[in-house]
């Protein structure tokens, strides 16, 4: 055994996770080899930094999450110097010093500095009561202002930010989360699983403002309030910044230690000097850098192998994280992202508030999402760091470990049939596998049979794929059904079973709708996205919030792109009619903007061609000056309403269809539908305007107004049907008005008004519109109450400033400049 | 505004672009990059040029991490520039990262987009 005083002398920087844990792990291996010093900034023994959570949420003690006391040094012969910070290193003299003046000699140096949390540099980022949380002193802090109540901000919803919000809110204060981007926790988690968290923590009492962007902190003398840039302020007397830390590298770098985003490291945790050695958050190995505690044991280990022992290296770590929020489980490993070949397994379980989503490539697992059921998650972090084959498993991975490793239950039908009669089937009513089997055997020999009786799938419908396997299982000649359209391949659901649940459940977001309704995919897809938007705008009017990125690029850009990449202008004509104000304004712009073509559309209006994105807002001010509005020639909605000119001028006209025309755009513009609408008004049966092609058509005569309904003069030409005849033309708008409004509820998307009536037959129609005089009131009502949300004319909005960024490039570049648009 | 990092150039912040969304830089030649951030908040760079017939994919549907140009609704991935599924052919990516919420893109990879074209 060396006697103390002739051991080699090791010094460690930094009395944290990292540098403690090394030493434990040189002891483990040789007791006697050094004599051991620790430099602590903060005046602590060594405690578990990731318990300070549950201190502030007052689930523990500081003494609960101490790791090592000063017993430990004691009993070790280890020096600990705590509450004074290295301040310098001199590594030809192999010495530090300390802020006391105190200078220590070593033979090793260990830098174990961890992290500093990163401030974002806007003005009042040094106000009393702008504090960060990293260590003991930070908690302190933060009790210290619960202790009177009030308003706290947290800026960052990442891990720690979560954290630091639920520990303040358990304390009585009223918090508010600022978060920059639109998914909480958006590094560990996807958009499902964030928007279960956010809903939660709402539910809580936390409010979450996502994509908020702090622009300054203010106060005076103190901090009162977080100003965001969109100009609203949030008052607050507690600000806690948790937006992310940066590796404390000042004292290596001042000691001419190579350093990048971290002090670099090989694989047994050297520096560049063969004498200094590094370890924790504070380093950069292989261009990592990490932020959890995993990689820092497996560093650990690696150094202390490399130090006493066989060097056994350090590879890197693949992390997993979890929420350490009481109630909350979340978690994630991996690379979720997707890409080239990555496939996208998930369950969710609306009623128990799950969402689980695997991520396999090449029958591996690369990366997991877990909500509200995170019992697999090591199993899965397992499969992933193990890249074991999972091709065996793969249909049953989702369903978890006690599942998949049931034997010979890959089969899903088999773990069904092996289901106990008892158990549970269809959450929602309640009904079960006993139930389910007994009703098939009653008769009921299709899902919708088995909907009609037992309830089973009736509801959420996440159980269908289990009533169908019961259906096979049970019959021997079921070989499933669903004819029925879905939506896509993203949901086993049809477009009716989506629009019946929206309305049912009151759902009010496409995540939502897409969690209760067990998704198959994490975001849906280019046809899901723009359904479900129309769907809830349908049934929310007024309260959703439109989503700009699920509409098709002509609907976001409100006109039609063409082959070039340019767009066309078409402006409103109200019943084909114009004037010199608007011709003369139409003529400018076409010379203004050098539009190569300006054409009389098949609608009875003008369309502008090649006009670029960038120049869209200025050509819509002019035309809006002149009184025109968008003509909406790009939307799923209502395009034109052609008239002929009527009984003012034509011998044989019998009413105004000129005048009834006007009237009916005006009532009708703007609103969104399942696929384009087309009217058109004709002042006798000779039909100029082709009322009976049109979607809904009127047809003028003497004693009154014949309605048409279900035209189509598109690919698959169609005459329309014959709805009725009314006497007024008040009665042949409220007619109108009450079909559309049907035909908005009940049509699925992207489906035109004739194959929609095809679909459900012309009775259907007429039993709703003439016949139920009471339901078409109420429908006309329907309509007329939504279209006071979207009667505002997009042109004006963008010309006024609205959505800048999507005509503005985000930049240029030039060889040796790149300019910012705006 | 804009700052040079080494061999990176910062071209805005990340929230400058609507999450499953683009947004183009002009490369001066009448080529475009278009920068996409998808729902999972990875920001991809490709050429603004879609393999089929040049549509701008920058205003295409985002879902998961790819993008359904919006002329004839190709899938082409964000991740390699390639059409998925069917279709056949690709787009050249551009190597892009974020610092600090900070989109950095190559500009070796700029430089030789704007020369080529
Ligand atoms: C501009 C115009 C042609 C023209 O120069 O006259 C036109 C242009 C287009 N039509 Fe049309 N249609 C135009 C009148 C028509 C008409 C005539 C009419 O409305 O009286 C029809 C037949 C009537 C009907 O719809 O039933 C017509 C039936 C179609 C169809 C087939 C629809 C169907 O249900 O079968 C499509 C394809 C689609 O919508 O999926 C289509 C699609 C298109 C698209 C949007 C193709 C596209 O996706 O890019 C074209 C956009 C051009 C642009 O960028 O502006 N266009 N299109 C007409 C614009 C009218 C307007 O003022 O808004
Ligand atoms: C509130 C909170 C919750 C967390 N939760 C989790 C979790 O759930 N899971 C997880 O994996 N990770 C979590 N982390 C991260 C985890 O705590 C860190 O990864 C870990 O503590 C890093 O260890 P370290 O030794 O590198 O740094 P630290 O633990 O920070 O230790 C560094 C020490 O060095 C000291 N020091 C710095 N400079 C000097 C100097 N010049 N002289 C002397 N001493 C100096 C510091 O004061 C500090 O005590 C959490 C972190 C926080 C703050
Ligand atoms: S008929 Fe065909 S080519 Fe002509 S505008 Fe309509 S969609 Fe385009
Ligand atoms: S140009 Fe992109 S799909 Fe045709």
């Amino acid at each position: 055994m060396l006697a103390p005083n002739s051991r080699e002398r090791l010094v460690v920087i930094g009395n944290g996770m990292a540098g403690c844990r090394a030493v434990e792990e040189i002891l483990a291996r040789d007791p006697d080899r050094y004599s051991v010093t620790i430099f602590g900034a903060e005046p602590y023994v060594n405690y578990n930094r990731i318990m300070l959570s549950p201190v502030l949420a007052g689930e523990k003690s500081f003494d609960d999450i101490i790791i090592n006391s000063a017993a430990w040094y004691a009993d070790n012969g280890i020096d600990l110097v705590s509450g004074d910070p290295v301040i310098a290193i001199d590594r030809a003299e192999r010495t530090v010093t300390a802020q006391s003046g105190r200078t220590v000699g070593y033979d090793r140096l260990l830098i174990a500095t961890g992290s500093d949390p990163f401030i974002i540099p806007v003005p009042g980022k040094d106000l009393p009561g702008v504090i960060s949380f990293r260590d003991m002193k930070d908690v302190d802090a933060m009790l210290a202002a619960a202790e009177g109540g009030g308003d706290a901000v947290v800026i960052g919803g990442g891990l720690l930010g979560l954290e630091a919000a639920h520990g303040l809110s358990l304390r009585g204060m009223n918090v508010t989360v600022l978060h920059l981007m639109s998914t909480l926790m958006e590094r560990q988690l996807d958009e499902a699983a964030g928007w279960l968290l956010k809903t939660e923590l709402e539910s809580r009492g936390q409010t979450i403002l996502t994509g908020a962007d702090t622009a300054a902190i203010v106060g005076d003398g103190k901090v009162e309030g977080v100003l965001l840039k969109d100009g609203r302020t949030i008052p607050a007397s507690l600000v806690v910044m948790a937006v992310g830390i940066k590796p404390s590298v000042a004292l290596a770098r001042a000691a001419g230690l190579a350093v990048g985003r971290g002090i670099q490291v090989d694989d047994h945790m050297v520096t560049s000097d063969p004498a200094v050695l590094a370890v924790g958050e504070c380093v950069e190995h292989d261009g990592n850098v990490y932020g959890l505690v995993a990689p820092l044991w497996e560093m650990c280990r690696a150094l202390a192998d490399g130090l006493v022992e066989q060097p056994s290296g350090y590879r890197g770590s693949v992390t997993s994280t979890k929420l350490k929020v009481s109630g909350i489980d979340v978690f994630s490993a991996g690379d979720f992202s997707g890409g080239e070949g990555a496939e996208d397994i998930v369950l969710r379980d609306a009623s128990r508030g799950v969402y689980k989503r695997v991520v396999v490539r090449d029958d591996r697992i690369v990366g997991a999402v877990l909500y509200g059921d995170t019992a697999d998650g090591g199993w899965y972090f397992d499969l992933l760091k193990k890249s074991e084959d999972i091709g065996a498993i793969r249909d049953v991975l989702i369903f978890g470990q006690a599942f998949a490793s049931g034997g010979g239950q890959a089969d899903p039908k088999a773990a069904v049939a092996a289901l106990s009669d008892d158990a549970e089937i269809c959450g929602c009513n309640g009904v079960s596998k006993r139930k389910v089997v007994a009703s098939i055997e009653g008769g009921a020999c299709t899902l919708d049979a088995v909907r009609a009786t037992c309830k089973a799938s009736a509801s959420c419908g996440s159980c269908t794929g289990i009533v169908e396997q019961l259906l096979a299982l049970t019959l021997d000649d079921y070989d499933g059904e669903r004819v029925a359209k879905t939506i896509c391949k993203c949901s086993s659901f049809t477009h009716d079973d989506v629009r019946r649940e929206i309305v049912a459940q009151d759902m009010k977001s496409i995540p939502e709708v897409m969690q209760r309704l067990s998704w198959s995919t994490p975001d849906g897809c280019s046809s899901c996205r723009p359904a479900l938007n129309y769907y809830l705008l349908c049934a929310q009017p007024g309260v959703y919030v439109d989503d700009q990125q699920s509409r098709f690029v002509n609907e976001r850009m409100h006109a039609n792109i063409q082959k070039d990449g340019t767009y066309s202008v078409v402006p409103r004509m109200w019943g084909g009619l114009t004037n010199p104000r608007e011709l003369r304004a139409i003529a400018d712009v076409v010379e203004k903007y050098d539009a190569p073509m300006v054409k009389v559309t098949g609608g009875q209006r003008l369309d502008i061609f090649g006009i670029k994105k960038e120049d869209l807002p200025a050509v819509w001010a002019d035309l809006n000056a002149a009184g025109m509005v968008s003509g909406h020639a790009y939307g799923k909605s209502l395009r034109t309403v052609k008239t002929c000119v009527g009984s003012e001028w034509c011998r044989f006209g019998t009413q105004d269809s000129t005048g009834l025309g006007v009237k009916v755009e005006q009532m009708s513009w703007g609103s969104w539908m399942p696929h384009k609408f087309k009217i058109a008004v004709s002042g006798c049966p000779r039909n100029c305007a082709e009322a009976t092609i049109k979607d809904f058509g009127i047809v003028c005569v003497d004693s009154g107004y014949e309605l048409h309904v279900g035209g189509n003069g598109g690919i698959k030409v169609r005459a329309t049907d014959f709805l009725c005849k009314v006497a007024t033309e008040r009665q042949a708008m409220d007619h109108c008005a009450a079909f559309i409004q049907l035909y908005r509820e009940e049509a699925w998307y992207l489906e035109r008004t004739a194959p929609w009536i095809e679909r459900v037959g012309i009775e259907h129609i007429r039993q709703r519109i003439v016949e139920d005089e009471v339901g078409r009131e109420a429908l006309t009502s329907r309509f007329l109450y939504s279209q006071s949300f979207s009667q505002d004319d997009p042109w004006a909005e963008r010309a006024a400033g609205k959505d800048r960024e999507q005509h503005a490039h985000l930049g240029e570049f030039r060889p040796l400049v790149l300019e910012a648009a705006e | 505004m804009n700052a040079f990092i080494g061999d990176w150039i910062d071209v805005g912040s990340i929230v400058e672009i609507p999450v499953r969304g683009a947004r183009t830089i002009k490369t001066g030649n009448g080529e475009e990059i278009a920068i996409f951030r998808t729902s999972g908040e990875k920001v991809y760079a490709l050429v603004n040029r879609c393999p089929h017939k040049h549509g701008p994919l920058s205003q295409g549907i985002v879902h998961g991490d790819a993008v359904a140009c919006p002329l004839h609704n190709w899938r082409i991935s964000l991740a390699t520039g390639e059409a998925l599924g069917e279709d056949k052919g690709c787009v050249p990516t551009i190597p892009v990262r974020v610092d600090a919420g900070r989109i950095l893109i190559s500009r070796m990879a700029m430089l030789a987009t704007a020369a080529a074209a």
